[in-house]
């Protein structure tokens, strides 16, 4: 660990959604870039912790200071300036369906006037090159993608405008081992060559582990632990042993349903 | 006693929750109408609504309109020969046309087409991520989709009006002429006197603002779906009877307003 302030910090994060506590009280630093991994099961507060850092969502209370600046406080130009900043691959792609795959791209560099259109569309196929797809497949539109073609558009599309942060939506989810894998390498090439920060939410613990240099993990809303990632088989707390093992049996219960 | 108290309770639920969305619909309204004159402007995202709203909305609102005007002349022909009144044909075809039937029906037949697709298009986009994700790129959604489907319903409704009142008034001839032998000099003589500017205009007037209550309640609904392919579903009809009954709504109030002195 340095001594240098954390690039995220989130401080007593609070949000309920009517009688239901989703976040409780939420710690977290984030070291300047490094990646971070929050594992967790099906309605833990993962996608709403990483909504409220996005600024898609408002907590109840508490902080999420960037860079030392709390972005809940702030005016709403710096937080649209932040944005900026952000680079997301949401779960299922998110891919704009009446947009053919350059111009998914190269969204955001037109919107903040960043690139011409009559640019936009060779170099999106720089970008798309990046993530090992043909410069040819800007031309297509998402719904003639697969999966795995759809979560790499979506990478590019997140790492386009270089940004400082980048965030992951279970960027494996839907997509075979291998497919996994190459995904995994591509956020961690990313991550590596921008230098950014990264948060990735995951339930792959083999992605986590090739993803993340620390992980954390929540239940209830709570983190439950924090650690380095590739300590996450064998981390000796209950929560996560029986969570990366996948056993029915530990602390952690089930809520269920009808 | 408990039933009275249960009936008045249920009455101010409803009447709460009619004025809770009424609030939320009037906000999200003046949100779009202010992100129309509000720098960035989308006009790629406007023109291709307005192409979907107007032009592509044509063929239906054009076949409505003409075989409308056709019916209004063989019913008024058949009510008014027992009263010798055939000669006012003319004229109850392009009053009903320009003040009514011209923009209701051509409301009514965008609303299931266009407030419906909108509805569906954006509801997708909520449900998917989509619209998270244009937020994330440093785009206002109510900017980037909502500003300029309302702006192009306010804008593509009355054209189409316009067109839907001229073929109108041509099934009204049609009919007149080829079927009831009615000299076509005389019937254009007779509809030429009956029409004033201001039935166009009052005409036109609601089209607008039918073309602004569709878009927003396409918008609308689509943009608070919840829930996956139901919830689009689910907004997508909310969409359409909303409009469908605003626009009648509005029509009558509209009508009241100019006409009714």
């Amino acid at each position: 660990m340095t001594d240098a302030p954390p690039k995220i910090r989130i401080r007593d994060l609070h949000k309920s959604f009517g009688s239901k506590k989703v976040l409780d009280g939420v710690t977290l630093d984030v070291a300047q870039g490094t990646s971070c991994v929050i594992i967790g099961g099906s309605g833990s507060g993962k996608s709403v912790l990483l909504r409220c850092i996005l600024g898609l969502m408002t907590p109840d209370s508490g902080s999420i200071e960037i860079d030392g600046e709390n972005i809940l406080t702030a005016p709403d130009s710096r937080r649209e300036s932040l944005r900026g900043e952000i680079g997301m691959l949401f779960q299922n792609a998110a891919l704009f369906d009446s947009l053919p795959v350059w111009e998914n791209v190269t969204f955001g560099l037109l919107a903040r006037k960043h690139l011409s259109r009559r640019n936009a569309r060779s170099e999106a196929g720089g970008i798309l090159a990046q993530v090992g797809l043909d410069p040819s497949v800007g031309d297509l539109y998402p719904a003639e993608l697969s999966g795995g073609m759809q979560k790499r558009v979506g990478l590019a599309r997140a790492i386009a405008a270089r940004p400082d942060m980048l965030f992951f939506d279970e960027p494996t989810t839907g997509l075979d081992p291998i497919m996994g894998a190459v995904i995994d390498g591509l956020i961690v090439n990313c991550v590596k060559t921008l230098g950014s920060t990264a948060i990735a939410i995951t339930h792959d613990m083999a992605s986590a582990q090739r993803i993340g240099d620390q992980a954390a993990m929540l239940y209830r809303g709570q983190l439950v632990w924090q650690g380095a990632a590739s300590t996450l088989m064998d981390s000796g707390n209950p929560y996560v042993d029986q969570f990366t093992h996948g056993r029915r049996e530990g602390p952690i219960t089930m809520e269920l349903r009808r | 006693m408990d039933m009275a108290l249960d009936l008045v309770a249920g009455i101010g639920r409803a009447t709460l929750s009619l004025l809770r969305a009424t609030g939320a619909i009037t906000l999200f309204a003046l949100s779009g109408l202010s992100h129309i004159v509000r720098p960035p402007f989308y006009g790629r995202v406007f023109w291709g609504s307005f192409l979907e709203t107007g032009f592509f909305s044509l063929p239906v609102v054009a076949l409505t309109a003409l075989f409308s005007g056709g019916v209004i002349a063989l019913q008024s022909y058949t009510g008014f020969a027992q009263y010798h009144a055939q000669s006012a044909i003319a004229g109850i075809v392009v009053l009903a046309v320009t003040r009514e039937l011209g923009p209701v029906l051509a409301g009514l037949m965008v609303a299931g087409r266009v407030g419906a697709a909108m509805a569906a298009q954006i509801g997708t986009m909520r449900v998917t991520d989509q619209i998270d994700a244009l937020d994330t790129l440093s785009t206002n959604p109510m900017k980037y989709l909502v500003a300029p489907r309302l702006l192009a319903g306010l804008v593509a409704l009355p054209l189409l009006v316009l067109i839907a009142d001229v073929l109108g008034v041509a099934g009204g001839f049609l009919v007149a002429v080829v079927k009831l032998d009615f000299s076509a000099t005389a019937y254009i003589t007779a509809t030429l006197n009956a029409l004033k500017t201001e039935d166009v205009t009052v005409g036109l007037v609601k089209a607008a603002l039918f073309g602004f209550l569709i878009t927003l309640m396409g918008c609308y609904h689509g943009y608070n779906s919840k829930g996956g392919a139901e919830g689009v579903g689910s907004a997508t009809t909310a969409a359409v009877v909303a409009a469908s009954i605003l626009l009648l709504a509005f029509d009558y109030l509209i009508t009241d307003l100019f006409f009714s002195h």
